[in-house]
């Protein structure tokens, strides 16, 4: 039986339909869409209100199965990814042990199978036990369905290193994930290098230990011809090197998380290490220039880097504790804050989420298109909520943004025709 | 529940009762209102006259203290902050005296247990008695702070007497020069502290009609991080000797922290010299320590 969704704000970024109507679900497919499809029934869903946009798709997720499921789980990253409006994740590699051989990639593609939350598409490692030494098997994982590598948590420091992983990679015509933090640079440090740090006497990372890795691999991006993507940029000095190179054709993306976009280095209060990630908040200045970078697409994507940690080893020390928060449940509402603020319209903040992500990955361009896949993603722009640990499905509360009220929501999760995630009255 | 966690969180008028109180105590020991209270010193770090002023400071206020170091607990064993205060806490005590390696640790104390939390110097970040008995001590010999003019010479950006210091004496209205080599003095910390807070890598133009000058202790470890090249290469541009005292003001005076290093940033000549007054900081240090501990935990008079 077809599933209907009634009278909702059919939006594509990638088409740039934007317009109040129906959408019919035949099996795992998009059949018909348009103003006025006269149809009713048990498999009507009432969307007066909410948007049906294509599946958001986020890029850096660290689901922490196999190894520390004390964290988070397939399970619970991926009920927690359809409870944020998410229909895909992309799962960072830096398990226990390490997603750098077949049958991690495997195991992580099954169980996500078994599940049906999200889809997860497995991130392999670019080097053994990302030890950053010697290659991991690439082809292999990509044989069994990864779509991307990183050492994510980790910067590949040896540049000798990332050119063979990147010329390994452009063979199997996958993008190379670089963490970048230059190891030096950013020793000891714990928050971003500027006056809140040294008022709070924390150690800093300065931006230009981001922004330094930034530059090797932009050259080796150029020199390989391989697409380099660079996860979670914070620095405005990371924002100007992209441009550059975007600009001289270098095969580059760029992604952004919503805690970057939000938050900067004075938000860093009471020493509260839900406020720690790598790489830091930074200043306002900086946030200023991400928000205007992926503007104006300089930065490609928004990528949570959903990081979960257990309430034990936040409840620590900041310096001791931890980096990363998680993100898949705010994001939405945290994009949508700043398409409200007229930083960002509707239509590239879910490029940002779905097209830019998918085109990373090499998928095909998520849309509301006839015979297309359906995985779409129907959300209240409006809906009001508290961010509290008891409205949240992750395994971890790691988040800044606890106490925080939020506008807008995922109302259906639909994966593969399959309403996976509804929110409850 | 009152803290005492750092300076910046603490209002002027919270000062000036902490320098007061202390006065008083100097001219008519008080009676031993703590007596019977327990005070747990827990000390993750290594300390000689900041543990002994606290202490003696408990004792004549009638307190016992129980001191916990970290390298005789379970604390290395990887037991965490938490756990391990809310072992101890079932010791009856009454108020937590602590010092730490990370910044914020006596906040996060604070912030999950019910007993008053004195920092006693966490990371990088706060050492609020040590500002306080500075601050004491330079009212002892100037009657005032306003208008004063500070160097602080030395290590700024790992010290945490550097930091509360600035906090305590921009707000009583002084001013202040830091002055230290550009690794271990970044501009922007400087600015970070207002109008009032200047800096320069020129220990003769920090010195220049300076009323008093601090000077920090310099750690050997440093050279290791490339902070500066040699002891050598610090003593020449940094060591605070009697040629360079006389840049300041006329009877201004030498302050220091410790724990001291003669020869090195300071000559033993100025340590020893009449405008020293290092001594007295630590008899100072137990009057400002009783003050702090008999405000957090003695019955108030009206």
């Amino acid at each position: 039986m077809p599933l209907i969704l009634k009278n909702g704000r059919l939006f594509d970024p990638g088409t740039g339909r934007d317009e109040i109507g129906d959408l019919v679900i035949h099996n795992d497919r998009i059949r018909d869409l348009g103003p006025r499809i006269a149809a009713e029934g048990p498999g009507v869903l009432d969307c007066s209100g909410l948007v049906i946009a294509p599946g958001l798709l986020d890029a850096h997720v660290h689901l922490r199965e196999p190894g520390q499921e004390y964290k988070e789980t397939i399970a619970t990253g991926t009920r927690a990814a359809v409870a944020g409006g998410f229909t895909a994740v992309a799962a960072m590699p830096n398990t226990q042990p390490v997603n750098d051989h077949a049958g991690i990639t495997t195991l992580l593609t099954q169980r996500a199978r078994e599940l049906g939350n999200a889809r997860v598409y497995p991130i392999g490692a670019i080097t053994a036990g990302s030890r950053g030494e010697q290659l991991a098997a690439i082809g292999a994982m990509r044989a069994a369905g990864a779509v991307a590598i990183s050492d994510d948590g980790r910067p590949v420091m040896n540049g000798q290193i990332m050119r063979r992983a990147m010329e390994y990679a452009a063979m199997h015509q996958m993008p190379v994930i670089e963490h970048a933090e230059d190891l030096h640079l950013s020793a000891g440090g714990v928050m971003h290098e500027g006056p809140a740090s040294y008022r709070l006497g924390l150690a800093g990372i300065s931006s230009a230990s981001e922004a330094a890795l930034v530059a090797r691999d932009l050259l080796l991006a150029e020199q390989t011809g391989c697409h380099l993507h660079i996860a979670h940029i914070s620095a405005a000095a990371t924002v100007r090197l992209l441009a550059e190179a975007k600009s001289r054709g270098v095969r580059v993306t760029a992604e952004v998380t919503p805690h970057h976009l939000t938050l900067c280095d004075e938000d860093v209060r009471d020493y509260d290490p839900n406020f720690k990630m790598n790489p830091p908040l930074r200043s306002a200045a900086d946030r200023e220039a991400l928000i205007a970078g992926l503007a104006e697409g300089v930065i490609d994507m928004i990528a949570t880097d959903h990081a979960p940690h257990a309430a034990h080893e936040k409840q620590q020390e900041f310096e001791r504790a931890p980096f990363g928060v998680i993100g898949l449940e705010t994001a939405l509402p945290l994009g949508l804050a700043l398409v409200r603020a007229g930083r960002l319209t509707l239509r590239r903040l879910l490029a940002a989420l779905s097209l830019a992500p998918a085109r990373l990955f090499g998928l095909p361009d998520p849309s509301l298109e006839p015979g297309q896949i359906a995985d779409l993603t129907v959300f209240d722009p409006e809906r009001e909520w508290l961010c509290a640990p008891a409205a949240l499905h992750s395994k971890s509360h790691n988040s800044p943004f606890l106490g925080w009220r939020l506008t807008g929501r995922a109302v259906h999760t639909i994966v593969g025709g399959r309403v996976v995630y509804s929110l409850a009255e | 529940m009152s803290h005492l966690l750092g300076i910046e969180t603490l209002s002027t008028e919270a000062i000036w009762d902490y320098l007061q109180l202390a006065k008083s105590f100097a001219a008519a020991p008080p009676a031993r209102e703590l007596a019977g209270q327990r005070i747990l010193l827990l000390f993750y770090e290594a300390s000689t006259r900041t543990r002994a002023s606290f202490e003696v400071a408990a004792r004549r206020l009638g307190a016992e203290t129980v001191f916990v170091a970290a390298q005789a607990s379970s604390i290395e064993k990887g037991e965490s902050l938490l756990d391990t205060v809310y072992t101890l806490r079932a010791l009856d005590l009454r108020a937590i005296v602590m010092r730490h390696g990370s910044s914020g640790a006596p906040g996060l104390v604070a912030r999950n247990v019910d007993v008053p939390v004195v920092n006693a110097g966490d990371g990088m970040h706060e050492h609020p008695t040590q500002a306080l008995l500075d601050g004491y001590t330079i009212l002892r010999h100037r009657g005032q702070i306003a208008g004063l003019t500070v160097a602080i010479v030395g290590d700024i950006l790992h010290s945490r007497v550097a930091r509360s210091n600035i906090l305590l004496l921009t707000r009583l209205g002084a001013k202040v020069r830091l002055c230290g080599p550009r690794t271990l003095l970044p501009p922007e910390l400087a600015a970070a502290y207002g109008e009032a807070v200047t800096a320069t890598h020129d220990l003769e133009a920090a010195l220049e009609g300076a009323d008093v000058v601090m000077v920090l202790r310099i750690q050997m470890e440093r050279m290791r991080d490339a902070f500066f090249p040699s002891e050598t290469e610090y003593v020449r541009a940094f060591s605070l000797t009697p040629e360079r005292l006389r840049l300041a003001a006329p009877q201004a005076l030498v302050m220091h922290p410790g724990p001291m290093i003669r020869g090195v940033e300071i000559s033993a000549e100025v340590a020893d010299s009449p405008q020293s007054v290092i001594r007295e900081q630590v008899e100072n240090g137990v009057l400002i320590r009783m003050a702090v501990l008999h405000r957090l935990l003695a019955p108030r008079a009206a």
